[in-house]
Order: structure tokens, then C-alpha cells, then sequence
């Protein structure tokens, strides 16, 4: 790295610097993926923009701290929670979802709203607003890469989210299940036609999102504590998912990776260069900008870096 | 009976059948994940004490708090000695979710609530500028202990808004004082660099024009990180910023999850934690309980006792909370912004007392109240006397400063377990902030087209 640094012309410590938001900023993308996961799954399979999917990471880990709390062991929480998510999967699907099949999806994603607005206010009422804190032993200290720091609970966020992907693409790839998924997001009828329990379908494929917004949640709320602002964690899947597509699994890991570096990145470089010229710009330019960085993809691929191609003949 | 019970069932299906049902589960949801305004029964003879509270969303950790102890307070008064001079003390709560305009809307159902609202204190400086003209125009005072504007403070322009013991200008000069302090002195401030965090609100950007004047004084140097509220929970790149920077000292001016993840982003980048200093809404246990042993030497500013070791206490776990009668869970008992709430509920009693004095026995107005505020002088028998040393500060309140006499905080350092008190009170350097608050004031009136009122 010195020999780089040299070659350029800066300081070492500059160069480690730049490895550390990189570094930083990329796991930070991860986490964003795991939120942005969760709006794929469903979104593929029945094109709904699940509105609720921020706030089901924090009803998942509301409900998995709850337990805890309890003095239940971790696994049996782990195990509660996920129970907790497939019967509200089962709630959504007999009192929302079954009643507006074949209705547009604007009425599904209002729908989805009603939902987000009543989960968290049930969460509430259960488990209350404080701030739960929430230690399953993942690591949480750091260290370095040359003078690069690096955290530790980031790089298990990282193999948790690689883990994850790898075993949903095996799913829908190799199994009855994944593959009767994927024919239900081509063509709600034609599955229905074949056989494919459109019902049935949903429910799975919802308490998959609701597993995955249980590992966002325990990850997130082992970060920051188990608390109401994690739905806006919503808020940050957006541009991954414009960018990534709506449709990929893949992408949302992608598009995560891609925001994230972007943002960061930007937040001290690009504020840096803005600051030389207009010295009091105050910055926080990351929240907007990762919109951009997602919009300006989108000039060239709109359908997203992933999303699927339709053509429509007319 | 039976047939038109039916119709009735018939009607309704009808109407559902024609009802979309997304609008139906929003309804649901909305019905049930919203606040409520939970009052409506205050008499004439009861003194109304409207509570704007924040129970729910993503500021409820700082707002239970709050609301608990202001609540809990008011009913010990109830209690234990029959309300105040008799006259019991009815608490009227009004969800804000911490949103302005929410607050005004709460603000104009309970100001009428039985005989009229006593005083307000919004536990917000949104929601608190947005009344300042309203509560003025209905002579009901503004109680905005520590909070609100500034420039309030001079109470020739600002006669309903009160913002004793101290502002933020204050408390910002009163932080750099307590830096000095620990380098040896204000001279030893040369050349420092420190690093602002603060939340991109009204709230956050109050300070600066202090932390600009102080830094020309001083010599040291302040790098502003705004943090959007709407992403309080991503500050990595702030703390990144940092870890570059190495300031010499970061001082903190957040609120709601904000605080908790700064305090987490801290630990991780090992910045010294003794070196972080929150002001008094970065205070509370929601900013360090999340970050477990990296929060440890964790410093914040206060303008009241931490902990629950106060005579006080003893007649709350008597009167309210072995009987079951404590607001919310009961789950807030010592924490320090549920300390805030007794705080100035405590200052709130002892006005009404003053105005019943003045006045009589009776239900007071708020024109009267606002009378026992400006004349409030609490001294420290007074405050003794209420089993609240070390709890609540003495305060003198005069017509033409509301900001009281002595401004000056306290710092708490957290051990892991609980914060402690670590510093005698720092004085704030009212000279250097007074000539401003006055200036802003009179800025104020120009604009409003106010003439200051006589105070001599």
C-alpha cells in the first residue's frame, strides 16, 4: 500500500483511509440489502411493492427481543419469532391478500400500507417504544486491515447476507416450491391453471420475506438496539431496489453494495471537493444522493442492473 | 328488535361490500397504530394540566420518559396532599408523536379543557416556536424548561414563554466552559478542534451562532456533521469523517435514535468517550444502553439530578407506585429524562402555589400563572423542603429574564450502569450570551412589530 501511495503521491494514511470507506461503505450496503431482500421476494412473486416490508423487520426483531427478554434461549426465540412471522403470513394472506386477487396493484400496495400502519402500532402496543438492546453474541469489535479499521460485526453481516442469498437462489432454483414461486410471478393465472395453489403460494413466499426481515432485524438490532426508527430502513432499500431491480435477488445484493460504496464514498469525497470551493457546505449530501446514483443508473438500464426486460408489443 | 338488527347487520355488509378493502385495513391500522387525545372529563374545579406527549414513533424512548414523570408528579400532588391547597390537578395527555403540527392541533383541543389550560409545555422546540404567538394571543404560559427558543429568554418581548434554568446558547457556552476546564483553563482552548454532530433541525442549528462567537474567542476550531432526521440511524460516514478529523473533543446536540447510534458509532471507531459530550436531550439512558460497554465514559450536560437517591422518591413509591397508580408501564422509575419530567412538574406545582398565594385558593388562569412564573424564586430550602436537593436547581425568574439567574449545568458521565454526576454546576457565560438573546429578541419584536413592555 505504501508503494501505491508513493506511486500517487499521497499519504498512506490517506490511501488506507479511502480502503476503510470503501470498506465500510460496502458493508453498510449489506445491510441495506437485507431490508431490500425482503421487497424482492414479494414483489416476485406477486407483484406487490410491499410497503410494510420496514416495519415487518421490526416486528420480527420486536418479537424476537420480546422473547429474549424473557430469559428464552436464543434458538427457541429465533424459532418463536419466525412462527410469529408465518402466522401473520397466514393473517395477511386470508385478510388481505385473498379478497383483492385480480384487483390492480395500486390496491395491493394501499393495502400493504394499511398493513405497515397497523404492525407497527400492534408492535407497540405488545412490546412498547423503548429502546431494547439486543446481544446474541454477534462481534462487535473491530480491527485492521493495514491502518484500514474494520468492523467486525459488518464482516458478519457480509457471510450472513452471502449465506442468505446463496440459500433463497438454491431455493427458488432447485426446489417444487422455488420453482412454483417463480411460475406464480410470470403468471398469477397460467400457475393457477396448472395447478399451483395461488393461496398457498403467498403465504410461503411472505414468511420467506418474513425470515428475512427477522435476520435484518437481528442484525440491525444488534447494532443499534431493537427500536422504532428501523422502519425507515425502508427508506434506504428504495434506491437499492431501483437500482438493483425489483424483480433480482442478486441485484439487491448488488444495487446494496453499489449504494452503499456510492454513498459513502461520496458523503467524504465529493463534500470534501464541494468544501474547497464553497467552504460552508455542511454536507450530509448521502440521503439524496444515493437516489441519484440510482436514477443515473436507471438512464441506462431502467429496468434496473438486474431487473427483467419487458417487452410489451402494442 | 330481531329485524331491525338485521337491517342493521344487512347495511352494514352492504356498506362494507362497497368500502375498498385497502381503505378498511388502513382505517384498521391507522385506528390502531395512532395516538389519542385522552381526556374530556376535567371539571371546573380541577387545575387542567394539558400534557403534549410523545408515547409512539421513533421518539417515544426520550417521551415516555417525560410524560411518565410529569404525570407521576402531579398525581403524587393528588395523593399525598389532597392537590394544592385542595384544588386537585387534572393531567389532560395529547399524542404529538413529536410532529409540530401535531402539537398545535393538541395544543387547541386541550386549551379549553374543563376550566382552561394552566400552562403548556410542549417538550419540543417545533412545537414550541409554533405556539409562542397562539399561547401569547390566550395568556397561557409556555413552560419550555431547557428547550425552545433562545431569545425567549428575555421576557420584555417573550411575556407568556418561559425557558428557565437554561437555554441552549447558555448550555453550549457552559460545555466549551467545562472543556476548558478539563485542559487547564479557557487559554488552553487555542488551537483545539472539535467536532459538532447535530440533528439537520431547528433544534440542532440553535447553537451555532454561539459555537461561531465562541470559537472566534477562544481560538479553537468546530467542524459541523449534520445528521438528517430522516436517517438518524446511518451515521457512518459522519463517524468516518471523525476518525479522520481526530478532533479533540466531539459535543453532540441530538435527540431520539440519533443519540444511541452516535454514542454506537463512537464506540466502534474507539473515539474517547470521555471526550464526548452530549448536551441535555443527549442525556438520557436511550443513548448509551444500545452500545453496551462502548458507551462507558460517555458525557452528557443536565440541568437536574440523575438516579433515583432523592427523599422525593420515597413518596413516589408510597403514594404511586405501590399502589399502582404511576402513568404508563411504571417501567421509567429514575431515569433521567423521567427525572426531567418530575423537574418541572416540581417548578410547575410550586408556581401554581405561588399564584394561589397571590390569587386565592382556587382554580388559577394561565394570565395568573404566568404571573407565578415570573415571579418564581425557588431556593434550595424551598427545594429541601420538597425532598428534591440535587434533583431540580433553585431558579429566580424576573419579568425581564425568564432564563432565571444562574445558568449553568451539570456533567454526567455513564459508568455502565447508570450516569453519575461528576461535576460541581458550570457556569454559563451569560455575559457573552445576554447581549445576543437581547439582540434576537428585539429582531424579533421588529419583525412582529412588538413594543417591549415595562419591567421596572
Amino acid at each position: 500500500m505504501e508503494t501505491i501511495a508513493t506511486l500517487l503521491g499521497v499519504d498512506p494514511f490517506d490511501l488506507w483511509f479511502f480502503v476503510e470507506v470503501l470498506v465500510g461503505g460496502l458493508m453498510a450496503g449489506v445491510m441495506y440489502s437485507l431490508v431490500a431482500l425482503g421487497f424482492v421476494l414479494i414483489f416476485k412473486a406477486s407483484s406487490v411493492f410491499n410497503f410494510a416490508q420496514g416495519v415487518m423487520v421490526l416486528f420480527a426483531a420486536l418479537n424476537f427481543v420480546g422473547f429474549l427478554d424473557m430469559g428464552i434461549p436464543v434458538w427457541l426465540c429465533f424459532i418463536l419469532a419466525m412462527g410469529v412471522m408465518v402466522l401473520l403470513s397466514f393473517v395477511i394472506e386470508r385478510v388481505v391478500l385473498r379478497p383483492l386477487v385480480n384487483q390492480p396493484h395500486i390496491s395491493l400496495f394501499m393495502a400493504t400500507i394499511g398493513i405497515a400502519i397497523f404492525l407497527e402500532g400492534f408492535g407497540e402496543m405488545l412490546w412498547g417504544s423503548s429502546i431494547k438492546p439486543l446481544d446474541v453474541g454477534i462481534p462487535d469489535d473491530v480491527f485492521f486491515l493495514g491502518e484500514a479499521m474494520i468492523q467486525q460485526n459488518d464482516m458478519f453481516a457480509a457471510v450472513v447476507a452471502s449465506v442468505l442469498v446463496i440459500a433463497l437462489a438454491l431455493f427458488f432454483h432447485y426446489t417444487r416450491i422455488g420453482r412454483a414461486l417463480r411460475a406464480v410471478a410470470d403468471d398469477h393465472q397460467a400457475a393457477l391453471s396448472i395447478g399451483i395453489p395461488l393461496n398457498h403460494i403467498w403465504i410461503i413466499v411472505w414468511s420467506v420475506a418474513g425470515f428475512v426481515a427477522l435476520v435484518a432485524g437481528i442484525m440491525w438490532g444488534s447494532k443499534l438496539g431493537v427500536q422504532f426508527s428501523l422502519t425507515v430502513l425502508a427508506l434506504k432499500a428504495l434506491p437499492v431496489l431501483i437500482l438493483g431491480g425489483f424483480t433480482s435477488i442478486p441485484g439487491a445484493i448488488v444495487g446494496g453494495l453499489i449504494i452503499g460504496a456510492g454513498e459513502k464514498l461520496s458523503e467524504i469525497y465529493l463534500v470534501d471537493a464541494i468544501q474547497s470551493f464553497y467552504p460552508s457546505f455542511s454536507g450530509a449530501i448521502e440521503e439524496w444522493f444515493a437516489y441519484i446514483l440510482a436514477l443515473a443508473f436507471l438512464v441506462f438500464r431502467p429496468q434496473g442492473l438486474f431487473g427483467e426486460k419487458i417487452i410489451e408489443r402494442v | 328488535m330481531t329485524d331491525s338488527k338485521e337491517e342493521l347487520n344487512m347495511l352494514v355488509r352492504r356498506y362494507l361490500s362497497k368500502t375498498p378493502k385497502a381503505l378498511l385495513g388502513m382505517a384498521l391500522g391507522a385506528a390502531i397504530g395512532a395516538g389519542a387525545f385522552t381526556a374530556g372529563t376535567a371539571s371546573a374545579d380541577e387545575q387542567v394540566i394539558p400534557s403534549l406527549v410523545y408515547r409512539t414513533g421513533p421518539y417515544a424512548p426520550g417521551g415516555i420518559s417525560l410524560a411518565d414523570g410529569f404525570a407521576d408528579y402531579f398525581n403524587l400532588i393528588n395523593e399525598r396532599d389532597g392537590g394544592i391547597n385542595g384544588v386537585k390537578l387534572k393531567v389532560v395527555e395529547c399524542e404529538t408523536g413529536y410532529n409540530t403540527d401535531r402539537g398545535v392541533e393538541c395544543y387547541d383541543r386541550t386549551k379549553n379543557e374543563g376550566s382552561g389550560a394552566t400552562f403548556y409545555s410542549p417538550w419540543s422546540t417545533g412545537i414550541t416556536y409554533a405556539l409562542i404567538e397562539k399561547a401569547t394571543q390566550d395568556k397561557i404560559p409556555i413552560l419550555s424548561m431547557g428547550y425552545g427558543r433562545t431569545s425567549a429568554a428575555d421576557g420584555r418581548y417573550f411575556p407568556y414563554v418561559f425557558n428557565f434554568p437554561s437555554t441552549y446558547w447558555n448550555q453550549a457556552t457552559a460545555i466549551v466552559q467545562y472543556i476548558a476546564d478539563q485542559e487547564g483553563g479557557v487559554d488552553k482552548l487555542k488551537g483545539k478542534n472539535f467536532a459538532y454532530i447535530y440533528l439537520d433541525h431547528p433544534y440542532g442549528k440553535e447553537p451555532l451562532p454561539t459555537l461561531d462567537i465562541l470559537a472566534q474567542k477562544f481560538g479553537f476550531a468546530f467542524d459541523r456533521y449534520p445528521v438528517p432526521p430522516a436517517s438518524m440511524t446511518e451515521q457512518k460516514s459522519i463517524w468516518l469523517k471523525i476518525r479522520r478529523q481526530r478532533p479533540d473533543y466531539a459535543i453532540m446536540w441530538g435527540w431520539g435514535a440519533m443519540n444511541g447510534t452516535a454514542v454506537n458509532e463512537a464506540a466502534s471507531i474507539k473515539f474517547p468517550m470521555d471526550h464526548f459530550i452530549g448536551n441535555w436531550w443527549a442525556a438520557g439512558e436511550d443513548a448509551v444502553e444500545a452500545a453496551g460497554d462502548g458507551a462507558v465514559g460517555y458525557k452528557a450536560a443536565n440541568f437536574h439530578g440523575a438516579g433515583a437517591d432523592y427523599p422525593l422518591y420515597q413518596d413516589l413509591k408510597k403514594y404511586i407506585y405501590d399502589t399502582g397508580k404511576f402513568a404508563g408501564k411504571g417501567d421509567q422509575w429514575g431515569r433521567v429524562l423521567y427525572n426531567r419530567g418530575l423537574s418541572n412538574a416540581i417548578v410547575a406545582v410550586e408556581a401554581i402555589r405561588a399564584a394561589q398565594a397571590k390569587y386565592g385558593n382556587r382554580v388559577i388562569t394561565g394570565e395568573e400563572m404566568q404571573w407565578a412564573l415570573e415571579n418564581l424564586n425557588m431556593t434550595d430550602d424551598d427545594i429541601a423542603k420538597l425532598g428534591a436537593t440535587g434533583l431540580t436547581p433553585a431558579v429566580q425568574v424576573t419579568c425581564q429574564n425568564h432564563e432565571g439567574q444562574n445558568p449553568a449545568v451539570l456533567i454526567q458521565q455513564w459508568n455502565g450502569s447508570e450516569y453519575e454526576i461528576i461535576s460541581d454546576w458550570v457556569p454559563a457565560m451569560s455575559d457573552l450570551t445576554r447581549p445576543l438573546i437581547e439582540q434576537d429578541a428585539e429582531a424579533y419584536a421588529a419583525e412582529q412589530g412588538l413594543q417591549p413592555r415595562s419591567c421596572s
